[in-house]
């Protein structure tokens, strides 16, 4: 159909775009953003393909979470650009060789299509006729796959608690608020009552000079 | 992907296109209209940085505390807990007692890691 060959080619092209950008920005934070820009264009191409709770996934995870953490990192670094572009090419050997084995993997994909056309078809499982993916999803997931679903769970919290672990660091003598304290004061323990003595002061929190008796 | 199908997905998904190029036609009206019709007459004091009255200390690139950073991973895995909700919720009457368990079992062990988090003043900014 002519109008999703339309959308898949535009979101092809501004994905590609997009990502070539990241590489090419110059400031890191627009490398984010063309980041996100790249996200959107694959949730687009995923929605094409049907797969619609992939999209969504990507959208709400990739978008609303793992770019503000790339967000915070590329904040949080404080590095000098202009040293880190110095050393482009002592890195080059390194990025070229992960480049090189990528391309290799795609012209394996694109040979085996070639000489055998519709082997691609043959690994992906077709698209449920009368149920939405997600449906189609969380059938399997929550029961023939309940080990790899409750798997996902421990990473998780491992994950939090690593995280807590490496990173949670409380200053010493720190004030603060204690809800239950503070409701469980009353009058008695509150207030008191003290007599200033004529041409003396009172300086609350601060030791005064002379300690004045508290009036029984 | 059958014709048929394509036509069922572009049904579905007409207004998010539609509100994708009503956000684009005004963003973009936004953006080129200053340049257009907006008075330009630029000066040293009027295009430098303002920062209530003195001179900028220093560079505004200064480095984040790193507990953003662990407030941003602990919402990474509360989003990624409730994506997993999605499904469960659509399919729930096919999954039956078994698929309720398990997600109760899986929202439980997150639970621990929530309490950790609660108890070791994660949550707490200092």
């Amino acid at each position: 159909m002519a109008l999703t060959a339309g959308f898949f080619y535009l979101f092809a092209t501004l994905a590609v775009f997009s990502a070539v950008m990241v590489i090419v920005a110059k400031n890191p934070v627009h490398a984010v953003l063309f980041l996100i820009l790249t996200f959107f264009n694959a949730a687009g191409l995923f929605i094409l393909l049907g797969a619609e709770f992939l999209a969504m996934l990507l959208i709400i995870v990739y978008v609303g979470a793992v770019s503000v953490l790339f967000l915070f990192v590329v904040m949080m670094l404080d590095v000098d650009f202009a040293e880190l572009r110095a050393g482009f090419i002592k890195n080059a050997p390194l990025g070229l060789m992960v480049g090189g084995i990528l391309v290799i993997e795609l012209i394996m994909v694109l040979g085996f299509q070639v000489l055998k056309p519709g082997i691609a078809a043959q690994a992906s499982v077709p698209i449920v006729p009368g149920a939405s993916n997600t449906a189609a999803l969380g059938r399997v997931l929550y029961t023939k796959y309940v080990y790899f679903f409750q798997g996902a769970g421990l990473i998780l919290l491992v994950a939090m608690i690593g995280a807590i672990v490496l990173t949670l660091r409380h200053k010493e003598g720190v004030k603060r608020q204690s809800i239950a304290a503070q409701n469980a004061r009353t009058p008695a323990t509150a207030m008191s009552v003290v007599k200033v003595p004529s041409g003396g002061s009172m300086i609350p929190d601060a030791k005064p000079a002379r300690v004045p008796e508290p009036v029984e | 992907m059958t014709d048929a199908y394509a036509l069922f997905l572009l049904r579905d998904y007409l207004p998010i296109v539609i509100f994708i190029g009503v956000a684009l036609a005004i963003g973009l009206a936004l953006m080129v209209a200053p340049f257009l019709i907006a008075v330009r007459n630029p000066d040293p004091e009027k295009v430098s940085a303002y920062e209530c009255g003195f001179n900028a200390f220093d560079d505004a690139r200064m480095k984040f505390d790193v507990r953003f950073y662990l407030v941003s991973i602990l919402f990474i895995i509360f989003d990624l807990e409730v994506a997993f909700l999605f499904p469960w919720a659509v399919a729930f009457k096919d999954i039956g007692v078994f698929g309720f368990w398990s997600m109760i079992v899986f929202l439980a062990v997150l639970t621990v890691g929530f309490v950790y988090e609660w108890k070791k003043g994660a949550l707490e900014w200092d």
